[in-house]
C-alpha cells in the first residue's frame, strides 16, 4: 500500500500535467489558496485523483482537507478503514 | 475580517462584469410581458429566449382563469404547512393528478422545485446512506447532500460505467444507497442516458431518482421525461420535478410507487416547514397539467423549435453541446467575451441567460438559451441573425458552416 509521502507525490504529479497550475507547488500547497482552484475545480481534481488511485473520498471529508498532504493522509486513513 | 468583508469578493468580481459598462447580469427585470415569447426590457419590445417557460403555459388563459377561480374560492394564501393547517383540498387533487399521469401510486407537492429535491434526496439518504451524485448536479442536489447525512460521493457526468465503478468500491459495505441524476441538465442541455443508469441501479442494488425538471413535457412519448424516452419509467424508484418550467408556474413534486412517501411527508424538514403552495398557484397548475396531457403537439413543436435554433446557431459557428433539447447552451472560450455577447444580444432585443463559472461545467461561461413551443420559426430565424450581428459587432471571429 502507498505511503502519504508517495500518494503526496502522484496527486502533485496529477497537478502538474494541467498547465494552469503553478509549477512550485509541493505536498504543502494549499489547494483552493495556492493552486487558485474554485468549488468545482477542487471537486473535479479530486475525481480525478480518487479515478487514479481507484477510492472514493466521500465530499463531506473536503472540508477538513486544506493542504495536499492532508488529502494524501485522508486516502490512507479511507483505505485503512475498508 | 469581519461578517460582512466576505463580500468584498463579490463586489469586485460584480464589478468585473459591470465595469466597462456593462449591465448586471443578474438583475435584468422585465417590465411587461407581451406573450410568452416577447416581454418589454429596458422599453424595448425583446425576444425572450432564457425562461424556461418550455411549452409557453405561464400565459395559458385556462390556467389564468383557473387561478383566478380558485382565489375567488379559497383566497390568495395557505398560511399553513403541508402537515399542519396548510392542505387543502386542491393539493391533494393536484397530487393525485400528477400521480395517475405518471402511473405511480402516489405524489408529494412540494412549495418549489428546489424543496423537492432537497427534501427527497435528503432524507432519502440518511446517516450510514451513501449519495451518488452526477458532477454536474444542480445546486438544489449538491445542497441537498449538504442538509443531509450521507456519505456523499460523485460520479463522472453522465458516465453510467464510472458511476458502477464506485458504487462497487463499496461493495458490502452497510447502508442504503442512493443514486440521484437528472433528466436534461440545465446548464448544458445534455440528457442523461438513463436506461444505462437504472441497469447499473439494478445490477448494484441501489434506488435511483431522475430529477426530470427540464425534460418533463419535453422528453417522452406522453411527455414524461427521460425515463419515459428511455422505456424504464418502471425502473426509477423516485422521480422528482418542478411546476416552473413546462408547467409554467411554481412549486415541486415527487412520484413513487414506494409506499413509505407516506412516512417521507413526516420526515422531510423541507415540506414540513414552510407553508404549502397557494390555491392559485395548485389551480393553474391542475390547468397546465391538462394542456400538456392534452396537446401533445406542444411537445413536437417545442422540439422541432428547439432543432431549428441548434442548428441555426451551429450555422453561423457558434458552438453548443450536440443534443438538441430546449436547453441549448452556446459555449464561449473566456468570461469577458461571454459577457460582451450577453449585452449586446440584449441591446439588440434577444434576452438569454448568461451562465459563468463556477455554475457552469467546465469552466467555460455560457449564453444559455430556452426554446418554446409558442416561438414561431420567424422569431427563431430572427434570434439567429441576432445572435450573428452581435457576434460580429462583439469582434469574435465565427466560421459560419454554410
Amino acid at each position: 500500500m502507498l505511503t502519504a509521502d508517495e500518494i503526496s507525490a502522484v496527486i502533485v504529479g496529477k497537478l502538474l500535467s494541467n498547465p494552469k497550475v503553478p509549477r512550485d507547488i509541493s505536498g504543502s500547497s494549499r489547494i483552493v489558496e495556492d493552486l487558485a482552484f474554485d468549488s468545482l475545480a477542487v471537486m473535479n481534481f479530486v475525481m480525478e485523483i480518487e479515478d487514479e488511485l481507484d477510492i472514493s473520498i466521500p465530499l463531506d471529508r473536503l472540508a477538513d482537507i486544506r493542504t495536499i498532504d492532508d488529502l494524501a493522509t485522508t486516502i490512507v486513513a479511507l483505505r485503512t478503514d475498508s | 475580517m469581519t461578517l460582512l468583508s466576505k463580500f468584498d469578493d463579490v463586489h469586485n468580481r460584480l464589478n468585473s462584469l459591470t465595469g466597462a459598462g456593462g449591465r448586471n447580469p443578474f438583475d435584468v427585470v422585465i417590465e411587461s410581458i407581451n406573450s410568452s415569447t416577447t416581454g418589454i426590457i429596458e422599453g424595448r419590445e425583446t425576444l425572450l429566449f432564457g425562461t424556461n417557460n418550455y411549452l409557453g403555459l405561464s400565459q395559458l388563459p385556462a390556467a389564468i382563469e383557473a387561478a383566478r377561480e380558485a382565489a375567488n374560492s379559497f383566497g390568495v394564501g395557505t398560511t399553513g404547512s403541508r402537515i399542519a393547517n396548510g392542505t387543502q383540498s386542491l393539493h391533494r387533487q393536484l397530487e393525485r393528478r400528477i400521480a395517475d399521469h405518471f402511473g405511480q401510486r402516489d405524489c408529494m407537492v412540494f412549495s418549489t422545485g428546489y424543496q423537492a429535491n432537497l427534501g427527497m434526496i435528503s432524507t432519502l439518504a440518511g446517516k450510514d446512506d451513501f449519495l451518488f451524485l452526477d458532477g454536474d448536479s444542480h445546486a438544489s442536489i449538491y445542497d441537498a447532500a449538504k442538509l443531509g447525512t450521507a456519505q456523499v460521493i460523485r460520479f463522472r457526468h453522465n458516465d453510467p460505467e464510472n458511476l458502477h465503478r464506485r458504487l462497487s468500491r463499496i461493495q458490502g459495505e452497510p447502508g442504503g444507497r442512493l443514486v440521484v441524476v437528472e433528466g436534461i441538465y440545465s446548464m448544458t442541455g445534455n440528457v442523461a442516458p438513463i436506461k444505462e443508469f437504472a441497469d447499473v441501479a439494478r445490477e448494484c442494488n441501489a434506488m435511483l431518482l431522475v430529477d426530470e425538471a427540464h425534460s418533463f413535457g419535453v422528453l417522452g412519448e406522453t411527455g414524461r421525461g427521460a425515463a419515459e424516452a428511455a422505456g424504464v419509467l418502471d425502473q426509477v424508484d423516485f422521480i422528482v420535478g418542478t411546476f416552473s418550467k413546462s408547467f409554467g408556474t411554481v412549486g415541486g413534486y415527487c412520484v413513487s410507487n414506494h409506499p413509505q412517501l407516506d412516512y417521507v411527508r413526516l420526515q422531510c424538514r423541507p415540506y414540513m416547514f414552510t407553508a404549502s403552495l397557494p390555491p392559485e398557484v395548485i389551480a393553474a397548475t391542475m390547468a397546465t397539467l391538462q394542456e400538456i396531457i392534452d396537446r401533445p403537439e406542444l411537445r413536437t413543436q417545442l422540439m422541432d423549435n428547439a432543432a431549428r435554433f441548434h442548428a441555426g446557431l451551429n450555422r453561423i459557428g457558434l458552438s453548443t453541446g450536440p443534443q438538441v433539447s430546449p436547453v441549448i447552451a452556446a459555449v464561449l472560450d473566456e468570461v469577458p467575451q461571454a459577457v460582451a455577447l450577453w449585452n449586446r444580444l440584449l441591446d439588440l432585443g434577444v434576452y438569454v441567460n448568461l451562465s459563468l463559472p463556477p455554475a457552469t461545467p467546465d469552466d467555460r461561461p455560457l449564453l444559455r438559451c430556452s426554446v418554446m413551443a409558442s416561438h414561431t420559426a420567424e422569431q427563431i430565424d430572427r434570434a439567429v441573425d441576432i445572435f450573428a450581428e452581435a457576434a460580429r459587432d462583439c469582434g469574435l471571429s465565427l466560421t459560419p458552416k454554410d
